[in-house]
């Protein structure tokens, strides 16, 4: 009931009438498909520092930010296509949060906000195609490329010394790229991948890819698929049968779900997820459960990519992406007065007044090769049930 | 030598045997569903993966209560007593489909076709109620003893360098399933209600000129449909684990299973359940170890021995399914054509 409620509330929300000096920002993420468990936070994220922002009442002489989200499924690039064409066209929206799967996100670049001229940002796309694709300037990520996960998992797989590894990966943009750039590092730095399969999501039955895995053998599986889809089935069919018993899971396997739906067998295992020790991860994850939703994987990426957008429009003093697309990778970088989530308003006055700023926000932002994120990773450890931080790369 | 043999046996069983029984089974009961709605009502309801799923949920929702209640029952999964509650729902949801939804087009003698769009229609319907309920996640539910046969303990008992497992909620499946279609075979072979669904499948017109009720027919096939359904969901759901999402994607294995065994026979269903889910497995096994073992040392397979990677998994069931069609379009036991 209390569902239902709330989903009436939301709708109530998006069907209220704007006013004419709102500004719109698209959040288009998967709230359906495989990473739906993770985008309500992701969401929640980026909304916050609109309301954050709205609260203050300093963005743009007293503008209000409204957030309107947009389906992107994750996986059905068609889908991606039209809600941010619809986002776009019929609801205006000056720029977008998103999308979050690579291979929706380059699509919705390619087809709708370079012919429409809209900046995204995407919390979550790590695709290295990502690096060198076409975007005209209006393609940035708060979240890093795989190429340098790849180097993170290779280093933490070799300083616990795991040999030899069998590779799954899912099969799309993101699971390709990723899996590429595991294997060239770790291959590199002297260790052996035994087979590299992909699987498909959604999938009923996993034994077949668990089979060819376990024949082909190794010390650890990599995972590099979603945690809510193939990832899990893969995970929970190799325990099942007794194929491995230890894994490793890059940052699309790392979520509370996980350890709570395969139980004590996989304390031990090991992955990393973006992340960072700097203080505005925890200033981030206090506002958060404050605000009533968890600082789960992606969420403070998402808080930072909208945060971007409002304070290069600040800094523009205009809502055209084409006039603000320019300020945001000296917003994100220094020099600057840092800073951190919870003082965006602080940040919005020091732009009016044609100060710097360097937004570090909620996951440690810097912007290189052309507007991605540098990558700080925490490295996961599965203790007792919870994925547990035991390192900061 | 004999070690050796065993231990390839053994492989084979843990990675084939054991898990293809189980997923045939699944896929069986999802497919005998199928097929008895086509072969009574004439459509291919689309909406039957979303029913599964919906029929694995209310039982989601009653294992909960019963579990919270401290209602367990030590080994066994508190699920399986929990499942009256889901069948009786999902009858209810079943027949009150019918009723506002399939009823009407029945009456207007509406095309299979158009029949087959309808039932999407309520399949995304369902799909969006679900996700109202109970949410987009993953739902745990299984309690109980998780294994039969750990492979461990297997490998301790035996003294085999290969490990077998069984789990629990595979021994469950295969149990529930043979029950079930023997129930069913037996019901349509030797009960009255059975023999009219029959003639009324055969013959439409003949059987309401020998004065059977054609309403009554129907509504027992959706009863029957709504067993077979909160069975397949929650079997499916209890040894894999449950979320929304991947029923969806069961419905394309399930029609392969219905139309390789031969829609509209219900010995087919069950082979083609068999049929898909061990070709799966069969064909995409990577043999390097059990080769490994069987052959003499010197050759030893370096490779994986893999007749196609499993990226061509979900291709298979095409294939066959393609194969089928234009070898047999009857399907193997000789069903209806589409």
């Amino acid at each position: 009931m209390k569902k239902i409620l709330m989903a009436a509330a939301v709708s109530m929300a998006v069907a209220s009438p704007a006013f004419s000096d709102d500004v719109k920002i698209g959040v288009i993420l998967g709230y359906t498909g495989p990473i739906e468990s993770l985008t309500p936070d992701m969401a929640a994220g980026a909304e916050l520092a609109m309301k954050e922002v709205n609260d203050s009442g300093k963005f743009m002489n007293g503008m209000n930010v409204v957030s309107v989200r947009g389906d992107s499924t994750c996986i059905d690039a068609a889908a991606a296509t039209s809600t941010a064409e619809r986002l776009i066209t019929s609801d205006g929206v000056s720029a977008i949060v998103g999308a979050d799967c690579s291979g929706v996100t380059t699509a919705i670049l390619q087809n709708v906000a370079m012919a429409n001229g809209i900046v995204m940002i995407s919390p979550s796309a790590t695709s290295p195609a990502l690096t060198t694709v076409e975007d005209d300037g209006l393609f940035f990520r708060t979240a890093p490329s795989d190429a340098r996960q790849g180097k993170i998992v290779a280093d933490i797989l070799m300083e616990r010394g795991f040999k030899t590894a069998a590779m799954t990966y899912t099969n799309n943009d993101y699971g390709k790229g990723l899996a590429d750039s595991i294997a060239a590092n770790y291959t590199a730095a002297g260790g052996t991948i035994t087979i590299s399969t992909p699987h498909e999501d959604g999938k009923a039955d996993y034994n077949a890819e668990v089979g060819s895995l376990a024949q082909a053998g190794g010390d650890i599986l990599i995972v590099a698929g979603y945690l809510d889809q193939g990832g899990r089935g893969i995970i929970q069919a190799s325990l099942d049968n007794g194929a491995f018993d230890i894994f490793y899971m890059p940052d699309g396997m790392i979520g509370d779900s996980l350890p709570e739906a395969i139980g004590p067998a996989l304390n031990g295992s090991i992955g990393d997820v973006p992340g960072t020790d700097s203080p505005g991860a925890a200033t981030f994850e206090t506002m958060a459960s404050d605000a009533g939703f968890k600082a789960g994987p992606f969420a403070p990426e998402s808080y930072d990519a909208a945060a971007l957008i409002m304070m290069a429009m600040q800094k523009a003093g205009s809502t055209n992406s084409q006039d603000f697309k320019s300020h945001i990778e000296s917003i994100a970088n220094a020099p600057g007065e840092k800073i951190y989530p919870g003082e965006l308003g602080k940040a919005l006055d020091l732009i009016a007044s044609g100060k710097d700023v360097d937004y570090v926000g909620a996951s440690a932002v810097e912007l290189v090769n052309g507007g991605e994120s540098a990558g700080n990773y925490r490295e996961i450890e599965v203790q007792n049930g919870k994925n547990v931080t035991v390192n900061f790369r | 030598m004999m070690t050796d043999l065993i231990n390839a046996l053994v492989l084979i069983a843990n990675f084939i045997l054991v898990p293809g029984l189980t997923y045939g089974s699944q896929l069986g009961l999802g497919a005998l569903g199928i097929t008895m709605i086509y072969s009574v009502l004439r459509f291919s309801n689309f909406a039957h993966g979303e029913m599964m799923s919906f029929g694995a949920m209310v039982t989601i929702l009653m294992t909960w209560w019963m579990q919270s209640q401290g209602l367990t029952f030590g080994p066994l999964p508190t699920a399986l007593f929990a499942l009256p509650v889901g069948i009786i729902v999902t009858i209810g949801l079943t027949l009150t489909a019918d009723r506002l939804v399939f009823r009407y087009y029945r009456e207007i003698k509406a095309p299979p076709v158009t029949l087959l769009i309808v039932s999407m229609g309520l399949m995304f319907f369902l799909g969006g109620l679900i996700r109202f309920i109970i949410g987009p996640n993953d739902q745990k539910f299984f309690d109980g003893e998780r294994f039969i046969l750990k492979a461990r303990d297997f490998k301790t008992m035996t003294g085999l360098s290969e490990g077998l497992a069984i789990k629990s909620t595979q021994g469950i499946t295969v149990v529930l399933a043979v029950l079930m279609v023997s129930f069913l075979f037996w019901f349509l072979t030797y009960t009255r209600t059975g023999k009219s669904m029959r003639a009324y499948s055969n013959n439409e017109d003949l059987a309401l000129l020998s004065g059977i009720n054609p309403e009554r027919v129907v509504m027992v096939t959706w009863i029957i449909t709504a067993v077979l359904i909160t069975l397949a969901g929650t079997l499916y759901g209890l040894d894999k684990s449950y979320k929304p999402f991947t029923y969806l994607s069961l419905l394309l294995p399930i029609f392969a299973s219905a139309i390789v065994g031969g829609i509209g026979s219900p010995v087919g269903a069950i082979l083609g359940g068999f049929v898909i889910a061990f070709s799966e497995l069969f064909i995409t096994f990577a043999y390097k170890r059990v080769l490994g073992y069987l052959l003499p040392e010197h050759l030893e397979p370096s490779g994986l021995m893999q007749l196609l990677t499993t990226d061509y998994k979900i291709a298979l069931s095409f294939v066959i399914l393609v194969l089928v069609l234009i070898i047999k379009p009857t399907g193997i036991a000789g069903g209806k054509t589409l």
